[in-house]
């Protein structure tokens, strides 16, 4: 099951979600459905790496039925923002959909449980496009 | 108890009874899977659905399930204003986005004939349970997290709901965003659907997954659904309902 194990850009993604506190997270996150300010603040860095400050942006990579692309910005020599490039049409749809007054739905960062569990519900090997794609820009960050 | 995992149509395929009778059953369900398979697998040249692909069947030639499978693509996509489409860019038909919560519904409903009350079958990531696992226990199934498949997100109690969830790679299911196909949907990696069985989860999880990030509202605002959606930034947004399925 651990297919990403091997990656480093998995220990840092893994590290930025689950390192963080929940409560500063939600802080952090207007309660909205517009695009967030980036929202992966220091615990991504891992330590010892010094990236070069910069934004970087990563090559587009295969999510399966289409392309994937990140852009990474480091500064301090601390990656203070992994972003999801958008496609503007695509976002005209959405903006669409969301014409009608909607209400305000809670948010929340994900976060690991423990609960046992009799079975799981998920699509799988959902991110490697997304790791690949970070990993790439961060390679070009020097790290 | 019995739990017995096949992979059949590409997927591992989890059945779990807790009454008695389980192993001739669970024969029986495997065996219903399968057969699915047969018929509707776009990639067997000698499926029902590469038949009809192929001009070789005519529509008023195909099999009822066939034509009933068609027939709720037919309306999931006049209920998703068209996000949710069967139809590939040459022409030809490909069910396979509603065959899976459709098999595991009717497996499910296999399994209730036979008197069996306590049970869940997952087939691909979506599930349908009946019943408990213990008399002082309930059926409890996690959402995996898309960034690292070894941990769940949440733990969700569905007392007798279907389960689905759409993302970014669930395999065979190419999901896009049909009115601007060529727009990859690339900022959410999950969405979870609960709804009145699996097939109505799975299929309005696929359509709405599609939307992007609207598609959270999308379920909000059609009854008798909820649902966890997952961005890429590893933020999820609730529907209002979504709470009381969730246990710890």
């Amino acid at each position: 099951m651990h297919i990403y194990s091997k990656s480093i850009a998995a220990l840092l993604f893994s590290t930025a979600l689950f390192g963080l506190s929940t409560v500063a997270l939600a802080q952090a996150i207007p309660p909205r459905l517009t695009p967030s300010e980036p929202v992966l603040p220091e615990p991504l860095l891992v330590k010892n790496i010094q990236y070069t400050d910069g934004v970087y942006i990563g090559p587009i990579t295969d999510a399966y039925y289409g392309p994937l692309q990140v852009q990474v910005t480091v500064k301090g020599g601390r990656i203070v923002a992994v972003d999801a490039l958008q496609y503007p049409d695509h976002r005209s749809t959405s903006r669409a959909i969301n014409d009608d007054a909607l209400p305000i739905l809670q948010q929340e960062a994900i976060a690991a449980q423990s609960t046992r569990i009799n079975a799981v519900s998920g699509a799988t090997l959902t991110s490697r496009a997304y790791l690949q794609s970070v990993a790439s820009a961060l390679r070009q960050a020097g790290g | 108890m019995t739990q017995e995992t096949q992979i059949i149509m590409g997927m591992p395929i989890t059945i779990e009874i807790v009454d008695s009778m389980a192993a001739r059953i669970m024969d029986e369900v495997f065996a219903y899977f399968v057969g699915v398979d047969q018929r509707f697998s776009t990639y067997k040249p000698e499926s029902e659905i590469t038949a009809f692909n192929q001009g070789l069947v005519a529509p008023l030639e195909l099999s009822a399930e066939m034509q009933e499978v068609l027939t709720i693509a037919e309306q999931t996509k006049r209920e998703t204003n068209g996000y949710f489409d069967i139809r590939r860019a040459d022409g030809t038909l490909d069910p396979s986005g509603i065959v899976k919560g459709w098999a595991i519904r009717n497996a499910a409903r296999l399994i209730e004939e036979h008197g069996v009350e306590n049970y869940f079958v997952e087939a691909g990531g979506d599930i349908q349970s009946g019943g408990r696992p213990a008399e002082d226990q309930e059926w409890k199934f996690g959402i995996r997290n898309p960034f690292d498949e070894s941990q769940i997100i949440k733990a969700l109690v569905p007392r007798g709901k279907g389960i689905a969830t759409s993302g970014t790679s669930a395999r065979g299911q190419h999901i896009y965003n049909p009115h601007h196909m060529n727009n990859p949907i690339e900022d959410i990696v999950s969405l979870t659907v609960i709804g009145a069985n699996v097939l109505e989860a799975d299929r309005f999880a696929t359509a709405a997954f599609a939307m992007g990030r609207a598609g959270i509202h999308f379920i909000e605002k059609t009854p008798g659904l909820e649902g966890y959606l997952v961005d890429t930034q590893g933020i999820a947004t609730l529907t209002r309902g979504f709470g009381a399925y969730v246990t710890s």
